[in-house]
């Protein structure tokens, strides 16, 4: 019950966030977008060993999060919600690939284990980037900027939709848990078989409350497409955000710069 | 030609499980009238406005609105000049922003973005929410979202509205402010209610239904008035009509 009622909570300081009129958030939402996407496509297409070329593109979420005026307990807390995925993904490597790569000290260390970290610490980079461009710009104009970019509207509006009436339907879902833990004693009827109906009802609830809503679209002349009437403008300051950053993301994709950096400083020791 | 008129001439309807909701109800609205359509729970209120907004096609009957008869063909052509505000504003407000709502119809209706603007910027004038514009939906108290609801419609400028129990869930100094907003409207205007105190302010008519029939239809302040006919309607007097709970004298 309370996990529902603070998870709504949670996605409403998102979007509170969202809210603040800081540099970044008067960036054009595609601009973002666009940077993001570039910034994500760099980091996944590094080799699968690779951590020291992945160290530099920390940045860029620093770099919103601290200009964007962010709380960064608050997002590492959803990274860590999120983490288990990639943890189930990452930590067969260990397993399956065996072979030493190098040793520290007396122990071995596998190329197994490297991917497995290379893979965590893609993980964090890119979810914490992802969540920081919501947090700046709003699910819904991130959205619109989906749709200006040539995602396919259908697309584009169901996310749009998903997000209007997740706040309606996990409100529902509070109330009926509530009303359903107020009834229930020593751990009776809380049991999967009052769940399953719970489901149920919720399901035949939002059938119906679909069914609602088209009819006030079609009363509002609703003919299959979702019009939207949004005026972006892109500035020099956003062509600079995007140039500047998609730039920097293809220099550190195609050298590593701490290799380079040690590399050279090790050459003037010499 | 007027685009106010509705008429409603004979009007049957049983849901798909045979459950009978209208029985041969009949009715004119004129221009500019305003009509409390009244009934206990399960008189068929609902249903009849789901007819007059094109969203049931009469089985047996007919609906007229302008002169034009409801029928398949015809529903987009009638749409636009009725507007429907809905019981639950969670149904009628579907869209990121509430100026995306109120911008909705016009935009589906064709018209070049200054006129849209122009549209939106009137209807949210209208019931007192421009500072509403850029909020989302979702974060807008029961009585804004009222207000949003209806400047939904507004922006298309219809010639008859419907409404279903628009003071429901509000609070005192919501619904009395409501109450202002839609005594000002001069558009033909049909309301579902339970709310007779309402009805008393806002509408010069009242019809009774019952079982899916109309069982009277007279001017707001007699009906209202009318102690057993209200009884066989399953409905009470408004309270203000009723004696004072503390002297308890009538």
């Amino acid at each position: 019950m309370s996990t529902i009622s603070s998870s709504l909570f949670d996605v409403n300081h998102l979007d509170a966030l969202s809210n603040q009129t800081t540099c970044i958030h008067r960036l054009d939402p595609r601009v973002k977008l666009l940077a993001t996407v570039v910034f994500i496509v760099s980091i996944m297409s590094l080799d699968r060993y690779q951590i020291s070329a992945l160290m530099p593109f920390a940045i860029y979420p620093i770099f919103l999060i601290a200009l964007g005026n962010l709380p960064f307990k608050y997002l590492l807390r959803k990274v860590l919600l999120a983490a288990p995925f990639a943890f189930l993904i990452g930590i067969w490597n260990p397993f399956l690939d065996s072979n030493v790569s190098f040793h520290i000290g007396p122990v071995g260390i596998s190329g197994g284990w490297l991917s497995f970290a290379s893979i965590m610490i893609r993980f964090a980079l890119t979810v914490f980037t992802v969540l920081a461009l919501i947090a700046t710009t709003g699910f819904n104009a991130v959205c619109m900027a989906l749709e200006r970019l040539g995602v396919p509207r259908g697309f584009v509006v169901q996310l749009l939709f998903l997000y209007r009436y997740i706040f309606v339907l996990t409100e529902e879902a509070g109330r009926m848990a509530r009303a359903r833990s107020l009834r229930s004693f020593d751990g009776k009827g809380m049991g999967i078989r009052v769940f399953g109906s719970m489901i149920g009802n919720l399901l035949l609830r939002t059938l119906d409350r679909a069914q609602r809503i088209h009819i006030a679209m079609l009363s509002r002349g609703f003919d299959g497409e979702i019009r939207l009437a949004y005026p972006l403008k892109v500035n020099r300051r956003d062509i600079l955000f995007l140039s500047g950053w998609t730039a920097l993301f293809i220099l550190l994709r195609l050298f590593n710069l701490p290799y380079l950096l040690g590399d050279m400083f090790s050459g003037l020791a010499k | 030609m007027s685009h106010h008129i509705v008429e409603v001439i004979d009007l049957e309807y049983s849901y798909p499980d045979g459950t009978p909701a209208l029985g041969g109800v009949s009715f004119t609205v004129t221009h500019g009238e305003s009509v409390a359509l009244v009934g206990s729970n399960g008189a068929g209120k609902s249903t009849l406005l789901l007819h007059l907004a094109g969203c049931l096609v009469p089985q047996s009957g007919e609906v007229r609105i302008g002169h034009l008869p409801l029928t398949k063909k015809t529903i987009p052509q009638v749409r636009r000049n009725i507007g429907m505000v809905f019981q639950d504003p969670d149904d009628q407000l579907f869209m990121p922003l509430v100026y995306d709502d109120v911008a909705f119809a016009p935009l589906n209706l064709g018209f070049p973005p200054e006129e849209v603007e122009q549209r939106v910027v009137n209807a949210l004038n209208t019931v007192g929410a421009t500072h509403l514009r850029n909020r989302p939906p979702y974060r807008l108290s029961g009585g804004e979202k009222r207000r949003v609801a209806i400047a939904t419609v507004l922006s298309m400028s219809p010639s008859v509205l419907f409404m279903d129990e628009p003071t429901s869930n509000l609070d005192p100094r919501a619904r009395r402010e409501l109450i202002g907003l839609l005594k000002r409207f001069e558009h033909t205007r049909i309301i579902a209610t339970h709310d007779l105190d309402m009805a008393l302010d806002v509408c010069t008519r009242t019809i009774i239904l019952k079982n899916g029939s109309v069982i009277a239809d007279g001017p707001t302040v007699d009906i209202l008035g009318n102690e057993k006919l209200l009884h066989t309607g399953g409905l009470e007097k408004p309270l203000r009509l009723q004696g004072c709970p503390v002297c308890n004298n009538n």
